[in-house]
């Protein structure tokens, strides 16, 4: 095999069990999609178009709430805001490649493809083929999203009413948010999100909810440089 | 606005965020201010939205033992803790979401 190919496999092995913990998710995301109304074929389109599993849930979520566009792509746009993060670990190590293959390569930097991108980068240091790994990783995983979206919809179609299949979404983001309360601004955070968020519940255009985020991380952002012995100057 | 424009304008976004410091290699570093308030954007936007979910009934706040998807939300809430398993949070929440319903 080529030295490509071998980064490649490298790649998708390293992704492997991701794969398997994000497939459950694929379907719940495309039974879900389908049951806040949103049409088979833009279910699955999200899928490759936005590319990001929670920025998804939360715009099955918003969608099912009625919310205006626009306060869904201001609530994309801060809830990927880390993604920066991941660009800016990785710019060094991708700064010589063309721009076509840092367009798909940022096409497929979702939180899976860089967790083992990252390790790959950190343990092997920086060698010619390298960003084939990358790629075996980002497109394994991509693949799996649209073939698991489809699962989904397919099934969610089969789902009955009284299911209260809706509830499912706020669960999701339950499990999501008890495992990155790790320390007191964090927890300080969620709690002021949450009580923000429902004393501004009647805003329009669920403004209440970019306001109540906002607040959030003001006040975790605040604690963390009270902490710090440079925040007490 | 139009789901397909929201998508298209939600995936621009994301796609430049993923992009923006690949493409500014050396040109640009992120704040340390920003790179500390990015840490506390998942809980701050996941409880801004799970909160009205679990303690709003018709859009007022209902804190009483009547209120089913708060008391399944606060089992999720413990399973997650103990499990950290995203599945069975979601299992056990809707499990307990149809118990308390079967019971009423």
């Amino acid at each position: 095999m080529s030295e490509k190919g071998n980064f490649f496999w490298a790649g998708v092995r390293a992704e492997f069990p991701l794969l398997v913990g994000v497939f459950p998710f694929g379907m719940i995301y495309g039974a879900l999609a389908l049951n806040a109304g949103i049409s088979s074929l833009a279910s699955q389109m999200m899928s490759s178009i936005v590319f990001a599993g929670s920025a998804q849930f939360i715009t099955t979520q918003l969608v099912y709430e009625s919310a205006p566009g626009l306060v869904i792509v201001l609530t994309i746009a801060v809830l990927n805001l880390r993604h920066m993060l991941y660009s800016a670990s990785l710019a060094p190590y991708l700064a010589s490649l063309s721009t076509r293959w840092k367009v798909l390569l940022s096409y497929l930097l979702t939180d899976e493809a860089y967790a083992p991108g990252i390790i790959h980068y950190e343990r092997e240091g920086l060698q010619p083929f390298s960003h084939w790994f990358l790629l075996g990783a980002g497109f394994s995983l991509w693949s799996i999203w649209q073939v698991s979206t489809a699962l989904g919809i397919f099934l969610g179609t089969a789902i009955p009413e009284s299911w209260s299949l809706d509830f499912a979404l706020p669960l999701t983001f339950i499990a999501m948010l008890i495992p990155v309360l790790k320390n007191r601004p964090a927890i300080a955070a969620a709690l002021s999100a949450g009580v923000v968020a429902l004393a501004a519940y009647s805003l329009p255009y669920r403004l209440g909810l970019i306001l109540a985020a906002l607040v959030g991380i003001a006040v975790g952002t605040f604690l963390e440089g009270r902490k710090s012995p440079r925040g007490t100057l | 606005m139009n789901i397909w424009l929201v998508m298209f304008l939600g995936g621009l976004i994301t796609f430049g965020m993923r992009f923006s410091l690949i493409y500014l290699f050396g040109r640009f570093e992120v704040p340390e201010t920003l790179r500390k308030a990015l840490h506390y954007v998942p809980p701050a936007v996941l409880s801004a939205i799970i909160f009205p979910e679990m303690f709003l009934h018709d859009a007022l706040l209902n804190l009483s033992f009547g209120n089913d998807r708060l008391l399944a939300g606060l089992v999720a809430v413990l399973v997650a803790w103990f499990s950290k398993n995203t599945l069975v949070t979601i299992v056990a929440g809707m499990l307990a979401l149809f118990l308390l319903q079967l019971i009423r």
